[in-house]
C-alpha cells in the first residue's frame, strides 16, 4: 500500500462520520465521500498531499454532498426551499472523530452479516468495492449491490447517526465484534497467489479492532478479540508451505512465529481475564496463548487448555467447542478416554457425520496406534470438508 | 458461503414444458425473472446462466484419435444440466430456500451443492 492509499484509508471513516454527523443521510454522505476519495486518489499523487488531508477531504466531500442532495431533491419544492435556505459557503462540518458511531451504524441489526461486513469494510475500513469483491471472490457488481442495499436498509430502518442507547449497547457491541471476527477469519488464509489480498483483511480487522479497543479499553471481550486475532495471526508465517498447503499447528516451525504479536496478545488477554468479566473471546484467546507460549509442541500445557475448554463449554457451548475439548481430554487422559467421549458426543446431530468429527476420530485413532481405522476416518473427513487446503491435508493423512 | 444451484432436465420434464400453454410458459419465465431480480437486489446473486440443449454439447476427446462417435456427449445420463445459479448467501438453509424458488424444484430437479473454499482453518 502506498502513502496516499494508507492516508486515505485512515481518514475515510472519520470524514464519512463527520459528514453524517453534520448533515445526516448516510446514503448520500457515503456516495459523496467515495467521490472525494476518488478525487484525492487521482489528484494527490500528481499535485502532492495537501497540508491538512482530512480537512481537504471533508471540504470536498461536503461540497459534493450538497450537489448530490440538490439533485435528489430538485423535484420536491419544499425540500428545494430548505436547500436554498442553507447559506452558501456554510462552514464544513466540525472535524471530530465519530468512527465508533459509524462502526455501530454499519453493523446495524437490520442488515445480514454479509452486508454488515461489506459495508464496514468500505465505510470504516476505506476499502474499495473492487478490493472487497476480490477478497470474497465474487464479482464487483455483487458487492456493489450488497452495499447499496445495506444503505437503503439503514435508511428504511430510520437509524440515526448516534451511539445506540445504553440498553441496546451490549447486543450491538456483540454484533460489531462478530463482524470484525468475520473479517479476520475471511482473511486468515494459508493460500498464496490470488488469495494474498486476504492478508489485507486480517491486517484491516486487526487495525479496526485496535482502534476500537483504544476507545473502549474497559471492554474485556473486545480486548479478548484483539488478543485472539494477534495470537492467531502470529502463527501465519509458519502456517503454509511454499506450495500453499497447510501446516498443522503441531508441525509448525515455531521459531517463525511473530514473538512481538504473541507478547502483545498474551498481555492483553491476561489483563482482560483478571480485570473484566470472562467471556468467550477471552477464553479462545487464552487457549491460543497457551499454544503460542509452548516453545515445542510437546511442551504444550494441555491440562491448562482442557481447563479453559471446560469454562468455554459452560459459557458458550457449541459442537466445535465439544470436539476441541475432546482433543484436549485425549492429550491429558489418553486417546481411549477421548474416543469414549467422542462416541457419546456423536449423539448430537450437529456432530454426527460432520467432517471434523471424522478428523478428530482419525487423529485419536492414530494416537491409539490404530492406523487402518484412522485412514478410513481421514478419507471420510476429506470427502466431507468444504475447504480445499483441508481436503488436501486430510487426503495426505489418509494416504500417508 | 457460495452454493451452486443446478437445474436438471430429463425427457419427462422437457415433455411437461412442451405441453404447456403460452400462458403457463409466461408464468414460468415470470417466476425466473422475479427470482433473478430478488437475488440481484439482495446481493446474493453471483452469476446465473441457462445452458444450450445437451445436443449442442461437445465432448473433449480424452486422447487424440480416441474420441467416440455417439448420439450425444453423455447419452447414458438420464438427466442433463439445463442451467445454474451461483449464489453467495448466509447458510445452506438459505441456499435451499433459493433453490426451492426455481420452478423445476416442483419436479425434484434442482440440486444445491456447497462450493469448496480455498482457505482453511488451523489444524
Amino acid at each position: 500500500m502506498n502513502e496516499v492509499e494508507s492516508l486515505l484509508r485512515e481518514h475515510a471513516p472519520q470524514v464519512l462520520a463527520a459528514l453524517v454527523r453534520h448533515h445526516g443521510g448516510f446514503e448520500t454522505c457515503e456516495d459523496a465521500v467515495q467521490e472525494a476519495l476518488l478525487a484525492a486518489a487521482t489528484q494527490w499523487p500528481v499535485e502532492g498531499v495537501p497540508a491538512k488531508p482530512r480537512g481537504w477531504l471533508i471540504t470536498v466531500a461536503s461540497r459534493r454532498r450538497t450537489e448530490l442532495w440538490r439533485n435528489e431533491t430538485a423535484r420536491q419544492r419544499r425540500e428545494e426551499t430548505v436547500v436554498l435556505l442553507e447559506p452558501a459557503g456554510a462552514p464544513p462540518p466540525p472535524d471530530v472523530d465519530d468512527t465508533l458511531t459509524l462502526l455501530f451504524l454499519c453493523c446495524h441489526p437490520a442488515l445480514t452479516a454479509a452486508s454488515q461486513v461489506a459495508l464496514t469494510l468500505r465505510a470504516v475500513g476505506g476499502l474499495t468495492t473492487a478490493e472487497i469483491a476480490r477478497a470474497f471472490l465474487v464479482p464487483e457488481a455483487t458487492i456493489g449491490q450488497r452495499i447499496s442495499r445495506a444503505k437503503q436498509r439503514i435508511k428504511a430502518s430510520g437509524a440515526e447517526f448516534r451511539m445506540p442507547p445504553p440498553a441496546e449497547r451490549p447486543a450491538r457491541t456483540a454484533a460489531v465484534l462478530r463482524v470484525l471476527y468475520l473479517i479476520f477469519n475471511e482473511g486468515y488464509t494459508a493460500s498464496s497467489g490470488p488469495a494474498l489480498h486476504r492478508v489485507e483483511l486480517t491486517t484491516e480487522a486487526i487495525r479496526l479492532t485496535r482502534q476500537l479497543h483504544a476507545r473502549l479499553p474497559g471492554d474485556g471481550e473486545l480486548a479478548g478479540l484483539l488478543a485472539l486475532m494477534l495470537l492467531t495471526d502470529a502463527r501465519r508465517p509458519a502456517r503454509a508451505r511454499p506450495d500453499g498447503s497447510l501446516v498443522p499447528l503441531a508441525e509448525q516451525d515455531r521459531t517463525r512465529w511473530d514473538r512481538a504479536a504473541i507478547c502483545e496478545g498474551v498481555g492483553l488477554v491476561s489483563a482482560a481475564l483478571t480485570t473484566t468479566e470472562v467471556g468467550p473471546y477471552q477464553l479462545q484467546a487464552a487457549i491460543a496463548a497457551v499454544h503460542d507460549e509452548a516453545e515445542r509442541t510437546e511442551d504444550t500445557d494441555w491440562a491448562q487448555i482442557l481447563g479453559l475448554y471446560d469454562l468455554l463449554d459452560r459459557l458458550a457451548p457449541g459442537p466445535m467447542v465439544t470436539l476441541n475439548r475432546i482433543v484436549a481430554v485425549a492429550m491429558v487422559y489418553g486417546p481411549a478416554t477421548g474416543l469414549a467421549q467422542l462416541d457419546r458426543a456423536e449423539a448430537d446431530p450437529a456432530l454426527a457425520g460432520h467432517h471434523r468429527t471424522h478428523a478428530v476420530r482419525a487423529h485419536l485413532l492414530d494416537l491409539a496406534g490404530e492406523r487402518e481405522a484412522a485412514r478410513e476416518q481421514y478419507r471420510l473427513a476429506a470427502k466431507r470438508t468444504l475447504s480445499v487446503p483441508e481436503q488436501r491435508y486430510l487426503e495426505s493423512k489418509a494416504a500417508g | 458461503m457460495k452454493y451452486l444451484i443446478m437445474i436438471w432436465h430429463n425427457p419427462k420434464s422437457r415433455a411437461i414444458w412442451e405441453s404447456f400453454s403460452d400462458a403457463e410458459r409466461a408464468e414460468g419465465w415470470r417466476a425466473y425473472a422475479e427470482l433473478n431480480e430478488n437475488l440481484i437486489a439482495s446481493g446474493e446473486m453471483v452469476i446465473s446462466e441457462a445452458l444450450a440443449d445437451p445436443s449442442q454439447g461437445r465432448r473433449v476427446p480424452a486422447a487424440e484419435g480416441q474420441s467416440l462417435a455417439t448420439d450425444g456427449p453423455f447419452p447414458e445420463a438420464k438427466e442433463q444440466l439445463a442451467g445454474f445459479y451461483l449464489v453467495d448467501c448466509e447458510s445452506y438453509e438459505r441456499a435451499m430456500e433459493i433453490g426451492a424458488m426455481v420452478p423445476e424444484s416442483a419436479l425434484g430437479l434442482v440440486e444445491v451443492r456447497p462450493v469448496l473454499a480455498m482457505n482453511g482453518p488451523d489444524m
